[in-house]
């Protein structure tokens, strides 16, 4: 069953490929997402009773922190895939595009490409999630990369190809180094004078768990040099400041879904990548270090996130930012060690959910109003009373305010700190969520109220909004909103389970 | 055995001086044909390791197929030459002259493993890691910023050479899948960059920014 988390996408997306009809594509690819979410949901029951799914001869034997980051995978892939059928069939009605910015005519890839390659971008992110083989693991995270960059170029215009361009040359570098972590890894477990013999070379299947088992007998400074390059590496992919730079790029040029799963879904991969190392310096009792590198890097990227936040026009970029944030919150929470773990994996959960939402409202409002700008959108309560109002409560959601989920596990996390008697962290925690807070409340509320603009009709019948672009964010917002009430016993002790493997409680 | 070792000290040496040569070449069809050598070098000395399969793969992928494919989208665009590198190519050679010095020193620092690595192994990985960051960040065009990925990716694939199992080889290969992968997707990129830019210049990548 396990091994269908891999093959269903891919089977589907070669599918899409060889038949190529649009309708087929658009009926299928969501039928693909609630099968592949049933499986996950399947696999993430298993885990959680404390069994350990295996297929592939080992090469997939998800444990709670793989199957945590796949359901969140899985699910909003599920709801992407929702929107995407009606988002495809109001692009194929558009008969001439120009774009936004330099008013060029462009054309879209061929729809049955764009939806093969979602297929094949979820058939790789569930290979990373699955995998307990860090060769594998970075094999996926690459195929992620791979994958996803013909969905940036989607709108074949100048800038979707300037972002592609640099998404694909940056993350590929930046996993290359995270290549050389992993061989830094292998070496600092070489046994000298053990020559072909060594259990390293014989055993490589399962070498997460070989990894920690055998930590403690690892050389440090080869290990400190491979956590290094793992976190620079897969840290590029994960948006870390200072490596975030294609982040932004990428996110705001590509269609509104794909920067939905890019920043809920891929994020948490590449941060897994940088995880599992933690876990192996953790076994081998060098968990300050790897922390402080992660606290270290989680501060910066708060910082660079507020800095880049404040005065952001494009409200794209605006929510681009926001991820690096978050990303950031996540790394600091993980880094920090304790009960600011499992706060970090519950934030892990909420923003994933809250920037699905935010992104496809995002491509909701650019259709309306053909504009990033968020000094020209105006008077969205008016124009779009349903995405106006889901878009208040997402940013109200992402910004940490109660009673959203992100309240609770920043909240969590800040306990962590002071629980570890970090206060110069706190504090600037604390000041970077504030200034972000402003910063993100001045252009939402700007989109929000103000009044309408004049070229946009005051019928009732323009203010009407489809439901497939409503529906899959407000589901999005009732689990995050529930998330803040209340946090089910099951799904607590699922990330305690995630938590324990990497220095929680 | 010791003829055996001399050809691999040979090998390796021929990379460091095509390094070199991958640095100060002017024109893309030379960057292309040396990064091909390259490959043949790497599957050489896989051969001499005992691992014919991966040998051949390596061949036939990075010192054929990757060189080609980028042959062909240079010949459609119908690119020469590099317009005007960022860095000059004389500071290029010299900056990764300096890579290697530096790779030197460091294996005599490090705690390395002498059963491990042979010698100039390590250094080589590196100097080729290193030269391949420097046309990534040196050049301009799209083609050659491609080749500069290849080159770095092969000095860690040669760092990784000792560690390399008989029983694994299914993740080399899977890695030379995704390389390939890699490339065909950046070649296509390439080719969209070609047609819409009207040049393969990435210094014309100015739109976006805060």
């Amino acid at each position: 069953m396990l091994e269908a988390l891999i093959l269903l996408p891919l089977v589907a997306g070669a599918l899409m490929l060889a038949v190529g009809n649009a309708a087929f594509c658009r009926a299928l690819l969501p039928l693909t997402g609630a099968g592949h979410a049933c499986l996950s949901l399947a696999t993430v029951a298993a885990v959680a009773q404390g069994e350990r799914p295996s297929a592939l001869g080992g090469l997939m034997a998800p444990d709670a922190l793989g199957a945590l980051f796949l359901i969140l995978a899985s699910l909003l892939f599920f709801a992407a895939s929702l929107y995407a059928v009606g988002y495809l069939r109001e692009e194929e009605a558009i008969e001439v595009r120009t774009c936004i910015h330099d008013g060029r005519p462009f054309t879209n890839s061929p729809e049955r490409r764009f939806t093969a390659c979602l297929c094949f971008f979820l058939a790789a992110m569930s290979l990373v999630t699955t995998t307990p083989h860090l060769g594998a693991l970075w094999v996926g995270i690459e195929a992620t990369t791979l994958s996803s960059a013909p969905l940036i170029y989607f709108h074949r215009h100048r800038r979707s190809l300037e972002a592609t361009w640099k998404y694909l040359i940056i993350c590929s570098v930046g996993i290359a180094l995270a290549l050389l972590g992993n061989i830094l890894l292998s070496v600092a477990f070489y046994a000298p004078g053990s020559g072909a013999e060594s259990p390293v070379l014989a055993d490589d299947i399962d070498s997460l768990g070989w990894f920690v088992a055998h930590a403690p007998s690892a050389a440090p400074p080869w290990l400190k040099a491979a956590f290094i390059f793992l976190i620079v590496g897969y840290g590029t992919k994960m948006g870390l400041a200072p490596l975030h730079n294609w982040l932004p790029d990428a996110h705001s040029q590509a269609p509104s879904l794909v920067s939905a799963l890019l920043s809920g879904a891929l994020l948490n991969c590449a941060l897994l990548g940088i995880l599992r190392g933690h876990q192996i310096l953790l076994a081998a009792g060098l968990g300050d270090f790897s922390g402080g590198l992660l606290v270290f890097f989680g501060i910066l990227s708060l910082l660079t996130a507020a800095i880049f936040i404040v005065g952001q026009g494009h409200y794209k970029r605006l929510l681009a930012y926001s991820s690096v944030e978050h990303m950031g919150i996540l790394s600091l929470g993980i880094g920090l060690g304790g009960i600011a773990v499992e706060g970090a994996l519950l934030h892990s959960v909420c923003h994933s959910l809250t920037k699905c939402l935010l992104f496809l409202l995002s491509g909701n409002i650019l259709a309306r109003y053909h504009t990033y700008s968020s000094y020209d959108v105006r008077g969205l309560r008016w124009t779009m009373p349903a995405t106006g109002a889901l878009w208040t409560a997402g940013f109200l959601a992402v910004a940490g305010s109660p009673p959203f989920g992100i309240f609770v596990s920043e909240l969590l996390i800040l306990k962590g700190m002071l629980a570890d008697g970090a206060w110069l962290v706190a504090a600037i925690y604390l000041a970077a969520l504030a200034v972000i807070f402003v910063g993100m409340s001045v252009a939402v509320l700007r989109m929000v109220l103000g009044a309408r603009p004049h070229d946009m009709s005051a019928r009732p019948r323009s203010r009407r909004e489809p439901l497939w672009s409503v529906v899959p964010p407000l589901a999005l917002a009732v689990a995050v909103l529930g998330l803040g009430l209340w946090v089910p016993d099951w799904l607590w002790r699922f990330l305690e389970m995630g938590g324990r493997l990497i220095g929680g409680q | 055995m010791i003829s055996l070792s001399s050809l691999f000290s040979t090998i390796l040496f021929l990379l460091l001086l095509n390094n070199l040569l991958l640095l100060g070449a002017p024109g893309l069809r030379a960057l292309i044909r040396l990064t091909a050598f390259q490959g043949v070098l790497l599957g050489l000395l896989l051969f001499g390791m005992e691992h014919a399969l991966l040998a051949c793969a390596v061949l036939g992928i990075k010192g054929l197929l990757l060189p080609g494919l980028l042959e062909r989208t240079r010949r459609r665009l119908g690119a020469a030459d590099e317009p005007r590198p960022r860095m000059h190519l004389g500071v290029c050679v010299v900056t990764g002259i300096l890579g290697l010095v530096f790779s030197l020193w460091l294996e005599t620092r490090l705690p390395i493993l002498p059963d491990l690595f042979p010698p100039l192994l390590l250094p080589t990985a590196l100097t080729t890691l290193f030269c391949g960051f420097i046309l990534v960040v040196g050049r301009a065009t799209a083609i050659s910023q491609v080749i500069g990925y290849l080159v770095a990716e092969n000095g860690i694939f040669l760092l990784g050479m000792p560690l390399m199992a008989a029983g694994a080889i299914w993740f080399e290969l899977a890695l030379l899948l995704d390389i390939f992968v890699a490339v065909f997707v950046m070649g296509n990129a390439i080719g969209h960059i070609g047609e819409t830019f009207d040049s393969l210049d990435t210094g014309r990548f100015r739109s976006l920014r805060d």
